[in-house]
């Protein structure tokens, strides 16, 4: 009988307390992290990661003058985990905000438990075409890039130069074929040949070979991760480097440098900033980041997440504070009420920015290395799919 | 399709055939021997790659790394055996693979702890870094060259070991019948662990010389380990000589399909298919060799007699 009166007690208890809640002062927000923290392709997790806690960090732990709890989930690189700790953190947590994921397949997945369950999604990374175009969504914003602008840049690149004839390669799965096809969108020349390889190829000297023998005067490759830190090794390797212009995208970053040094040095991305870009706050992002991650030079990966942060940040306290109008946050949002390190910065229609593109180099900074902008290929560049979307 | 460049892709395919023999070499001993699934066997080889990272970090010698490398792999691979394989022999082939699938789990978490989950590189020895003229027009680096030296130096080596020595000697009986071995008073558990330290240090050895050319990253050892089965299981199980053909086999057919597929199938069919189905067909190329020889030759191209 004591035993069920302790129990009365308690839920009656329990029950006043949930009552009280919203009458307290504001309550922390809390923001879930979906991002890729095991398997071969973690480091660009915690990139994200990383550029988000940091992000926290400079504004003292709060985003909109509340408190913030950030929920870290680990995608494993997988939808199905992923749509799982989505919905945990819609759920369970009952998140306001989610930030991720690094992959285009996650993005697919997480994209409607996230937004259906009323929270916002905020890409760091992922920024795929129908998202951008026919399928776009009101609660869903992106602070990178739609998936194929830096494919685009390297094609607009190599038409501008004049080069004659370029070799491509890609992976053979679905964000290959785009980044091909995105290049292709702005370069008219000659093709020396375009090849398809396994994901997750170790060894390139059959394509080197062809390369070789292909007269090319540049390639464009996209080789994400590993893939790009062994074929960059083995181009240098087969005395190519010297011959044949080296055009890529996510293949050369702050994320696979440390591995590929100096067989990288001169070598070309398209992107959409690099540590080197001249501001006062960008400076102090690189600075920081530097230092409280052992020396790390951050990559766009960083730095787009940061960029979350502060949109989340700018959001909120357009709103003073207040996450229960989802009208009003959404228009906040919408107007991206931040300064991005990137400096310009605005959303489309589509809440896919509107930004500059560069093409970036790869030069030594001290003993490290990085990617540096070497010239201005794209201003305020809207991606081609925006058109497509019935949002206005 | 120039002579020239077909005569670079049989030099790379033999590159990578000898690469993958080093790798099935310890496979095969190890299987065929001992009669012992070692899943463990690629991440022994990623393990061989990191070690050269960390000893070439503090020696700034490639030779010395490689050594130390070897050494340590020789140690961790001992240990390995003593805490775990050793108990597993008399187990079922289910519950060896079980065993060391949580191995490759433990391990490709653990040197993400231990350094990092970013990719890693080894550089070249400076006098070997360069590239020689094969050919006019046609460079190769010497590292490549240096690969398929060593492994045609390793396979020569184990020749020598298994059909000139003692040791040898029991490792063919033991490949044929351990128990009959183990009944004429050799002392197999020791026989095994000179098996397997030398397999880990094979693996390891593959690791070492491959890591300039890779990127020595957690999981590198996983995709590997696939093509060595399949090396072991067309050359026939615990057969070098098998091992040795069969890798060579799988380096010229990957490395020329990759090569030459799309031109070959542009041959009688319009560009754009063939663009589809080439690589396609030349990823699939090495598992249709191996149905065909498995469909013919059951045991492998050299099964070892008595099994």
């Amino acid at each position: 009988m004591a035993k069920v009166l302790m129990t009365t007690v308690a839920a009656v208890a329990l029950m006043v307390g949930q009552a009280q809640g919203p009458a307290q002062a504001q309550e922390k927000l809390k923001v879930g992290v979906i991002t890729t923290l095991s398997g071969p392709a973690a480091v660009l997790g915690q990139q994200l990661r990383n550029g988000l806690q940091l992000s926290l960090k400079h504004s003292d732990g709060k985003w909109g003058g509340r408190e913030v709890q950030l929920i870290v989930e680990d995608d494993e690189l997988k939808p199905d985990v992923a749509v799982s700790k989505a919905k945990a953190l819609i759920d369970r947590d009952k998140v306001d905000f989610v930030v991720g994921p690094i992959f285009s397949n996650i993005l697919v997945a997480i994209m409607k438990p996230v937004t259906d369950g009323g929270a916002f999604l905020i890409s760091p990374n992922a920024g795929t075409s129908n998202f951008a175009g026919k399928d776009c969504n009101a609660n869903f914003f992106v602070t990178s890039y739609q998936n194929d602008q830096n494919h685009e840049v390297m094609g607009k690149y190599a038409q501008d130069a004049g080069l004659k004839k370029v070799f491509l390669m890609a992976p053979n799965y679905p964000a290959g074929k785009d980044s091909i096809a995105g290049f292709k969108r702005y370069y008219k020349g000659e093709l020396a040949d375009e090849v398809y390889v396994p994901l997750g190829q170790l060894d390139y000297s059959a394509e080197l070979s062809k390369i070789a023998a292909s007269g090319a005067d540049a390639v464009f490759v996209f080789l994400p991760g590993g893939m790009g830190v062994n074929f960059v090794k083995q181009f240098r390797q087969a005395g190519l480097a010297d011959k044949v212009k080296f055009l890529s995208a996510f293949t050369v970053d702050e994320s696979t440098l440390p591995a590929q040094k100096e067989a990288a040095l001169g070598f070309f991305g398209g992107a959409n900033w690099a540590p080197n870009l001249d501001n006062p706050q960008n400076k102090k992002f690189v600075a920081d980041y530097e230092k409280e991650y052992s020396g790390a030079i951050p990559a766009t990966y960083a730095f787009q997440a940061y960029d979350a942060g502060l949109l989340i940040d700018g959001a909120l306290k357009a709103t003073g504070g207040k996450t229960d109008n989802k009208d009003a946050l959404r228009a906040a949002l919408a107007k991206a009420p931040f300064t991005s390190l990137r400096g310009a910065f605005k959303f489309g229609s589509n809440h896919y920015p509107i930004q500059d593109f560069y093409q970036v180099k790869v030069v030594q900074v001290g003993d490290k290395f990085a990617t540096s902008i070497d010239k201005k290929v794209f201003t305020n560049y809207t991606d081609p799919y925006a058109k497509d979307c019935p949002m206005k | 399709m120039s002579l020239s460049l077909l005569l670079v892709q049989t030099l790379n395919g033999l590159q990578f055939g000898v690469l993958l023999f080093l790798i099935a070499a310890g496979l095969t001993l190890v299987f065929g021997v001992m009669d012992f699934i070692n899943l463990a066997h690629g991440v022994q080889y990623m393990l061989g790659a990191y070690l050269a990272v960390m000893f070439y970090a503090l020696t700034g010698n490639f030779l010395i790394a490689l050594v130390l490398a070897l050494a340590a792999a020789l140690v961790f691979g001992l240990l390995l055996e003593f805490l775990v394989f050793r108990h597993l022999y008399e187990r079922d082939h289910l519950e060896q693979v079980i065993a060391t699938l949580g191995i490759i789990l433990f391990l490709n978490q653990g040197v993400k702890v231990v350094w990092g989950a970013a990719p890693l590189n080894l550089p070249i020895p400076d006098m070997l870094s360069g590239t020689i003229v094969l050919m006019p027009g046609i460079l190769y680096p010497v590292w490549r060259l240096v690969i398929i030296g060593s492994g045609l130096g390793v396979g020569l080596i184990l020749y020598l070991l298994v059909t000139q020595t003692r040791v040898g000697m029991l490792v063919r009986a033991g490949a044929t019948n351990a128990r009959i071995v183990s009944a004429l008073g050799v002392d197999i558990r020791r026989l095994f662990m000179i098996v397997f330290g030398f397999g880990t240090m094979l693996a390891a050895f593959a690791g070492v010389m491959i890591a300039p050319i890779l990127s020595v990253e957690p999981g590198m050892g996983d995709t590997v380990l696939i093509l060595a089965f399949v090396v072991i299981v067309i050359g026939g199980i615990g057969s070098m000589r098998g091992a040795f053909i069969a890798a060579l086999l799988i380096g010229l057919v990957d490395t020329l399909g990759r090569s030459f597929a799309i031109d070959i199938l542009r041959l009688v069919m319009p560009p754009s298919p063939a663009r589809t189905v080439g690589p396609a067909i030349a990823s699939m190329l090495i598992y249709v060799l191996m149905a065909l020889v498995l469909y013919f030759r059951p045991a492998g191209l050299f099964p070892v007699r008595g099994r």
